[in-house]
């Protein structure tokens, strides 16, 4: 079944070489483009932001990045298959508030600090994948479409949330808490004789203190062990491989013996297990869980995954476009901040960025089409 | 020899409409069955009984001499009894490799079993080495099933069959929507079958394509079976005669 026949085979080959080296062109231009707008962006701030091309900013936009990266990662897995989860934004809001309410009532009981906070982590990231249970399931089994479904769920996460705290941030957290979500994991003493610290916060105060740059903060060390863990699953295993399958054909997987209907529900649940690491992150960092802390997020982390060139009807992306497309997110947020630029603005170009994104898809699409009807 | 299946007096009926009445059909190992008849003429509905997808009301199915009860899809699979319709049988973003291995997935353990890698060298040489026994040249392993031609997505989707052991294998409309050459590439491919001893059933609704490919027609004509002949026997003038229903072999049984 060979395409070409030997007799015209010489010139065909030449055009198709020449086709062939376009295709790649317009492929890597398509691929890298927003890795090029990030460093454009980099070096723009870097020259029109004061203290933008720092430690301790490249920490804070490490830092900004978490949430929205966390979520974008079981975006990113929901999305290749085909589906969407609309309630990430506000079921993180649930992991804050059940995690704050679990730690403040278990160290107040007199449990040990470590142990209640472990605790509480897990009862968090539990009612998160609680409610992606119930997306999964409703979605899988009911065939209710993923759109309607997570709008759902997301109202009745926000609600419990809100019902749970009683519409007030729970505070009350143990001093271990906020270490371990302000914390980090080298700190970097600037002055006169500049040092590296590993694990251990140097003793200093005033002056000192304000030169001393934590470096990796936790929450960036856990959302880059949980970013290394969703490339592992989604590009080296089989759970991974029949995740673009269905997001590719879904009856075709299904007819392969792939059991369909129980990987659909373990995507959501993940999808919601990433927006409870937000949530209980969210709590350690501002030392209290509030219903609202997701509220923005959803957006930005399907904003994150479209910039990321992940395909919105499933089938193609990966983790490292997700990361990337968080960066360009968090990258424009602080740089529009430190130019003091009314940072509204951030929407409007996030907005156009998405559709660019898109556009960007299409006219690949369009072109390498064409290229191949030559 | 003994037929690789057997389908006796299968009937199906749908509410007042008897689809399938009381067909009975053999596949020996080694030979091309070519299925023909008119829309409505009950075809589909006589393979979708075979392949699980409906319950036959009437009738029994045998399978290599052992009468079977096809209640699902995955029992005719089990069975080796492999139905390869045009669209429904491939993920267009994936590989050819990892649509061979689908849901199948080859993989290497590390850590006692823990942890799973999928192995995607070993599922593409085994496809390469699988086609290249097809006679199948693809020029890259690694391009989606997208960027092949329809022929070539027919291939893999038969050759993954084959790998996971069929026995038999029915085709739809095997070479709708292909071009000429990919058509004879498609019907070549079924001769190969054949010759590895997999039987096939063919429906189709070209005449010509069933005559190039087929040992024996069978004719369906409103859910009765009006004709069974071996291709030496007949002639494309005949089997429309069938088709249209103007001849029937078996009014009297």
């Amino acid at each position: 079944m060979t395409v070409d026949s030997r007799a015209e085979a010489l010139p065909r080959r030449a055009v198709s070489r020449r086709v062939a080296r376009q295709k790649q062109a317009i492929l890597l231009v398509s691929r890298v483009w927003s890795w090029i707008f990030l460093a454009i962006m980099v070096v723009f701030f870097s020259i029109e932001g004061t203290g933008f091309f720092t430690v301790r900013n490249s920490q804070n936009i490490l830092v900004a990045i978490v949430p929205v990266l966390l979520m974008g990662l079981g975006q990113t897995f929901v999305i290749i298959a085909a589906g969407i989860d609309l309630s990430v934004g506000w079921v993180m809001g649930l992991s804050s508030v059940v995690s704050a309410l679990v730690i403040r009532d278990l160290a107040d009981g007199g449990m040990a600090v470590g142990l209640a906070i472990l605790i509480g982590f897990v009862a968090g990231v539990g009612s998160a994948a609680l409610a992606g249970l119930l997306n999964g399931v409703i979605i899988a089994k009911l065939k209710v479409p993923p759109f309607i479904v997570t709008l759902g769920v997301s109202f009745i996460a926000r609600g419990a949330a809100f019902l749970l705290s009683g519409g007030n941030v729970v505070g009350g957290q143990p001093q271990a808490l906020r270490d371990l979500g302000n914390e980090a994991l080298l700190y970097l003493q600037r002055g006169d004789e500049t040092r590296l610290y590993f694990l251990k916060k140097p003793d200093v105060t005033g002056a000192q203190l304000r030169m001393l740059d934590r470096i990796l903060p936790w929450p960036v060390v856990i959302a880059f062990v949980l970013v290394l863990i969703a490339m592992f699953i989604l590009h080296r295993t089989q759970f991974g491989r029949h995740t673009y399958a269905i997001g590719g054909n879904k009856e075709a997987t299904k007819r392969a013996g792939v059991p369909v209907d129980r990987l659909t529900i373990l995507l959501y649940v993940m999808s919601a297990v990433t927006a409870g690491f937000a949530g209980v992150l969210y709590t350690a960092r501002f030392s209290g869980g509030s219903s609202i802390a997701g509220d923005a997020l959803m957006m930005s982390s399907i904003a994150a995954v479209i910039i990321g060139g992940v395909s919105m009807f499933g089938g193609e992306g990966r983790v490292s476009g997700t990361v990337l497309g968080a960066l360009v997110i968090a990258v424009l947020q602080t740089g529009l901040i430190m130019m003091a630029v009314e940072p509204f603005w951030q929407y409007v170009i996030v907005g156009i960025i998405i559709i660019l994104a898109v556009l960007m898809d299409q006219a690949r699409d369009l072109i390498i089409g064409r290229a191949e009807a030559e | 020899m003994e037929p690789m299946l057997s389908v006796k007096n299968l009937t199906k009926r749908f509410g007042g409409l008897t689809a399938v009445n009381q067909v009975s059909m053999d596949v020996h190992p080694g030979e091309v069955v070519g299925l023909v008849g008119d829309n409505g003429a009950g075809k589909s509905t006589l393979i979708k009984m075979v392949s699980g997808v409906y319950q036959p009301n009437d009738g029994e199915i045998f399978f290599e001499g052992k009468r079977v009860h096809i209640s699902k899809p995955s029992d005719a699979r089990e069975l080796g009894i492999e139905t390869i319709y045009q669209d429904l049988a491939l993920a267009g973003n994936l590989d050819v490799g990892a649509n061979i291995f689908l849901g199948r997935e080859h993989k290497r353990k590390y850590l006692g079993g823990v942890v799973r890698v999928l192995d995607n060298k070993f599922m593409q040489n085994q496809s390469e080495k699988l086609l290249d026994d097809l006679d199948v040249h693809i020029p890259s392993l690694m391009q989606k099933i997208d960027k092949l031609s329809g022929g070539q997505r027919q291939a893999v989707a038969i050759a993954r069959a084959l790998y996971w052991n069929a026995r038999l294998m029915i085709m739809d409309e095997p070479t709708n929507n292909l071009g000429v050459a990919q058509q004879g590439e498609v019907l070549a491919l079924i001769r190969r079958l054949r010759d590895q001893g997999v039987p096939v059933i063919v429906i189709s609704h070209t005449i010509r394509d069933i005559f190039a490919v087929s040992d024996r027609i069978v004719v369906l004509h409103r859910g009765r079976k009006v004709a069974d002949k071996r291709v030496a026997e007949t002639s494309t003038e005949e089997i429309v005669q069938y088709i249209m229903g103007a001849r029937d072999d078996f009014r009297n049984n």
